[in-house]
């Protein structure tokens, strides 16, 4: 269990609303070097499009692959799909750092927690964990979390844990600076009772169309279905993303 | 899974007290006209790439303090144990200092378990580290090492994210660096083309950033051997000077010569030997 300790705050650290505008980093305090650009002092942050989906059967997650310090491209194949148990993946966005340490330290908890039960645990669970640590740390953390599995009592469901330390359980959750380009087409186009492979489409279209609008979220869409029998994984290369405009 | 109690004096850690005393004496500085000593920075370009055996470290050998050339051939590419070693950018101080700490955690780690310490371990330890300090030790690095599951290569950030990849780019001269490697990078190359390409990543940082540059040292790292390779290019030689300003005896003519006796006084002169058995 890694300890938080309250830190001066610097002047210049900026709040912003994941759903809003993409999020970025404190402003770090090093010496400013001429030689230097914007970059190599600006935290890392998922800039992001998250998604996951219920299904009968299970749940299908999605996620873009891109990492950004600033305007460079940390890392253009990021796995964001994250898992904290056999049955239970986690979509982090936000701070790249806070995420990682976020679901290390709840994948352990997690862990423990089920050589305790004897059992695999439950997805609550493990959002609620999620919902303890982002809640007693909001002044210090910039996380927006999507929890989403399979567990025998409740079948396929999706908690988010927003900026903030909110927990909620939705049907559909997008989440990230690219979610704002899609609430529209995953409203209109989301129906109950999808098959796995409709969810699949689904999940696909709605990253490409974020992917193609926020300039934070870009690479490669990763997909994950998680059902009772295990975990598919896949990836959607960029020259065969799904198309919407000829254009 | 320890909590810190609010009553208890913090004991390790940050000390925060002479942050109100910094900014302070920055005032006082500024308004005499002096400006703060500036920590000295490795302006850098550091690099890892995984090729077919192991991984191939490579790093500048520029420091820099604000514009001046601090050292011109510091070692960036730090021990960690046996079979990992890691690239350092960003505060000079902080990347030495973290960096040693974790090998010295390491290798008491490796005693307590009596295996080969795994590089995914000396990640752990370092984000954590990082983490706990919040992005306050300014340690960009570049890990990387041979175990037990084969080659692996992490960039690991101030704030405590990291990144496991098969090519990775750091320090101001990173985007040069990465330009080079998006252009020639394939999966499993053989050690020549590897320690060929990780010499033309930073010796494209070094043209191109003024605050990488120097020679080019390389670390190549395999199953049970590990090259340290200082200098592996000496990219910037010092130049031979072509002319001399020195004079034959005669040149100058002497036209008077007058020699002045100066009276010295011979002080007492003794001789205490010192005990250094």
């Amino acid at each position: 269990m890694f300890v938080i300790q309250n830190k001066l705050r610097s002047v210049n650290s900026v709040y912003t609303k994941m759903a809003a505008v993409s999020a970025m980093g404190f402003s770090q305090h090093l010496s400013s070097n001429d030689f230097a650009p914007d970059w190599t002092s600006r935290e890392v942050s998922t800039g992001t499009t998250i998604m996951a989906v219920e299904f009968d059967g299970g749940v299908v997650m999605g996620a873009d692959s891109r990492t950004t310090t600033g305007a460079y491209i940390a890392n253009r194949v990021t796995d964001k799909l994250t898992p904290i148990h056999d049955r239970i993946f986690c979509c982090r966005s936000g701070s790249a750092a806070d995420t990682q340490a976020i679901a290390d330290a709840v994948t352990y908890q997690l862990g423990f927690h089920s050589i305790e039960l004897d059992e695999p645990p439950l997805i609550q669970t493990a959002a609620n964990l999620f919902k303890d640590m982002c809640y007693r740390y909001r002044e210090e953390l910039m996380a927006g979390i999507i929890v989403a599995g399979w567990d025998k009592r409740r079948g396929g469901q999706v908690y988010t844990v927003p900026v903030g330390g909110m927990l909620t359980r939705q049907p559909v959750s997008v989440g990230g600076s690219g979610s704002s380009y899609i609430y529209g087409y995953v409203d209109s186009n989301f129906k109950t009772g999808m098959t796995k492979e409709e969810c699949l489409r689904f999940t696909a279209g709605a990253i490409s169309l974020a992917m193609e609008r926020d300039g934070s979220s870009g690479g490669v869409v990763r997909m994950a279905v998680i059902s009772e029998e295990g975990v598919e994984r896949q990836v959607i290369l960029g020259n065969e993303l799904p198309k919407f405009s000829t254009v | 899974m320890a909590t810190l109690s609010v009553c208890q004096p913090q004991f390790g850690g940050f000390s925060f007290e002479n942050c109100k005393r910094n900014a302070l004496l920055q005032g006082e500085l500024t308004k005499l006209g002096c400006s703060v000593p500036a920590a000295r920075k490795t302006g850098t370009t550091i690099v890892g790439v995984v090729f077919k055996d192991g991984v191939v470290l490579g790093a500048d050998t520029r420091a820099t303090e604000g514009m001046v050339v601090a050292d011109k051939n510091c070692s960036k590419i730090h021990y960690i144990s046996p079979n990992i070693y890691c690239c350092g950018a960003g505060t000079a101080a902080d990347t030495e200092m973290t960096t040693q700490i974790i090998s010295s955690n390491l290798e008491l780690h490796a005693l307590s378990t009596g295996r080969l310490p795994r590089v995914a371990t000396a990640n752990r330890m370092l984000k954590q580290m990082l983490f706990r300090y919040q992005g306050y030790i300014g340690a960009a690095l570049v890990l990387g090492g041979v175990d037990c599951n084969g080659p692996h290569l992490y960039s690991i950030y101030p704030h405590g994210s990291t990144d496991k990849l098969p090519y990775v780019t750091m320090g101001s001269g990173s985007l040069a660096a990465m330009a080079v490697f998006e252009d020639r990078y394939v999966p499993n190359m053989e050690e020549a083309d590897a320690k060929s390409l990780v010499r033309d990543a930073i010796a494209a940082g070094i043209f191109n950033d003024l605050g990488s540059g120097s020679n080019i040292d390389l670390c190549v790292i395999t199953k049970g051997k590990v090259d340290y390779l200082r200098p592996h290019d000496e990219a910037n030689k010092k130049g031979v000077r072509t002319g001399d300003y020195k004079y034959k005896r005669g040149t100058t003519a002497v036209l008077t010569k007058s020699m002045t006796p100066l009276d010295l006084e011979v002080v007492d002169e003794t001789v205490q030997t010192m005990d250094t058995s």
